[in-house]
């Protein structure tokens, strides 16, 4: 199990590519005590004994809720709606940025 | 006219019999934005005021015998609603315009409703303080509950705030927070229109595959109370009564001690793993935050992740760090493996009582500003909502009264789908 720490520079740098975050270095002096008193806080639940309790991700008890493979025309956007909200668009596309150079 | 007194139900009944009509209950709430929404900016977003009048009319043109016919409502600006802006508070959706309506306000406008406006709110919900204003135009106000964010606004606002059991109300349509604890939750001025809006937003929804399928109750027919005789109120001397403010102390104790007074019966009921509530939920919320904020790449809709607040950064950088390879175990995992014991003793405890007592938020209201460079502190805000939310069990807040002029709240806690309770409950001891 993963000891608490003090937040590294580099950590955080890490975890801010992780999260496609973007930090100048005034910000990585703002965040970092912040981000590593938010840790070592909720740290503090490595304390309590969990072994051989099960995870809770859901408290609905819901399994495999299915539908029909059916297209609901209510519920579709026309082509010009979609682009509506985007900033760039390309005959009736999305205009993204170039991954290749 | 003075909209101030007016409830919902007594709105309706008023524009029945023709007292009052709906454009005179939209231009009230027109007049009031115009006179304070400059200071207070409550509203992120007002509806054109031809559409609203327009809208009343219609409403006017009927014998008012939709259930919300002709009645304005708030929605704070987590839901989409088609062609009104919705931005979550934040720099990111500023521009954003939904071409679909959430089911919720679906269902509002289809009872009738009038829908005025967007509220201001925490950016994307993260806090539970954002609400935090002594102005409520209207005092119908739909919203989102993931840690209290409905039931501490009840509270500072001496109202009444409803956070059903998750999936009871449909998420469609709303921007997600934390996608296994959000609730559509409202609030209103008293607790038989707290169970009238439910009866209308409760529900199974195709189009949220986590709401449950139970058909709701009548909750109206709920009301019918005027004793606690028999009911069983829960007390945990674990829910760190503590870390209340001291001030708050005596005015709980005589919100109980009414209880008491009613009938009901006050029975200890250990809730041993409660006091880590507040650390579970902050690896938890975090984590799921930062998956639902991921999509937000500016390129479909909205602008790029340089435009996240500074709340919203820490809280995508905590999630992303809980959930990164070499902490997942220890972040993550733990606090759901806690999430499973907290649950565990609300279930315990129900073997006992019909409902648990407890505050709402452990301080009193404060100044805008106060505390909004301190995280931690805001985060202890949560200590006594947070695990209702973690459990997804139904929780009424309530009116306790006021110290040092500010109003002060309590809530009762239920099983799952035992709103009906909820609002009986609340209903006897409202009506003291």
């Amino acid at each position: 199990m993963a000891k608490i720490q003090t937040l590294s520079t580099d950590e955080v740098k890490h975890v801010a590519k992780l999260a496609n975050l973007s930090f100048d270095s005034e910000d990585l002096q703002k965040y970092l005590p912040q981000l590593s008193a938010i840790l070592d806080f909720v740290g503090k639940l490595q304390e309590i004994d969990t072994k051989n309790i099960p995870a809770t991700s859901q408290v609905t008890g819901l399994e495999n809720i299915f539908r029909e493979d059916e297209v609901d025309a209510t519920r579709m956007l026309s082509q010009e709606d979609a682009l509506s909200n985007a900033k760039e668009t390309h005959n009736g596309f999305f205009k993204v940025p170039a991954i290749f150079e | 006219m003075d909209i101030k007194n007016l409830t919902i139900i007594s709105a309706l009944e008023d524009l029945r019999s023709k007292k009052i009509t709906a454009v005179d209950l939209v231009e009230a709430c027109l007049e009031n934005i115009r006179k304070h929404n400059q200071d207070y900016n409550v509203l992120l977003t007002v509806e054109d005021d031809d559409k609203l009048i327009k809208q009343a009319r219609e409403a006017d043109a009927t014998d008012h015998s939709s259930p919300l016919s002709g009645i304005p409502i708030v929605v704070k600006d987590m839901f989409s609603t088609k062609n009104l802006r919705t931005t979550a508070a934040s720099k990111v959706l500023e521009n954003y315009t939904p071409k679909y309506e959430s089911t919720v306000t679906r269902k509002l406008k289809e009872a009738g409703a009038i829908i005025i406006g967007k509220a201001n709110q925490d950016a994307w919900a993260h806090g539970a303080t954002g609400e935090n204003s002594d102005f409520e135009p209207t005092r119908n106000a739909i919203g989102t509950d993931t840690g209290g964010s409905i039931r501490v606004p009840a509270s500072y606002n001496n109202l009444v705030g409803l956070k059903p059991t998750y999936g009871r109300v449909s998420r469609y349509g709303v921007v997600a927070m934390a996608s296994s604890l959000d609730t559509m939750a409202h609030v209103t001025k008293n607790v038989t229109d707290s169970a009238h809006i439910l009866n209308i937003t409760a529900g199974a929804d195709p189009y949220d595959a986590t709401s449950i399928k139970t058909d709701p109750e009548d909750y109206l027919k709920s009301l019918t109370r005027e004793d606690l005789k028999g009911v069983k109120i829960g007390l945990s001397p674990d829910f760190k009564m503590a870390t209340l403010d001291k001030k708050l102390v005596k005015k709980i104790d005589e919100s109980l001690k009414l209880f008491e007074k009613l009938g009901g019966k006050i029975i200890e009921v250990p809730l041993p793993h409660t006091p880590e509530s507040v650390e579970t939920y902050y690896i938890l919320v975090p984590s799921e935050i930062s998956s639902n904020l991921a999509r937000y790449d500016g390129i479909r809709y909205g602008n790029g992740r340089s435009h996240f607040g500074a709340e919203a950064k820490r809280r995508i950088m905590i999630g992303t760090y809980s959930l990164s390879s070499g902490y997942y175990d220890a972040y993550y995992k733990a606090a759901q493996k806690v999430r499973t014991l907290i649950i565990k003793d609300f279930t315990s405890a129900f073997e006992h009582v019909d409902v648990i007592f407890a505050p709402v938020a452990p301080v009193l209201p404060y100044k805008i500003g106060e505390k909004v460079n301190d995280p931690l502190t805001l985060y202890l805000m949560d200590i006594y909502t947070s695990p209702v939310n973690l459990s997804g069990l139904p929780s009424l807040a309530l009116p306790a009264g006021f110290v040092d002029d500010l109003p002060v709240g309590i809530q009762i806690i239920g099983p799952p789908l035992s709103e009906s309770r909820l609002f009986s409950i609340g209903n006897a001891y409202e009506k003291q």
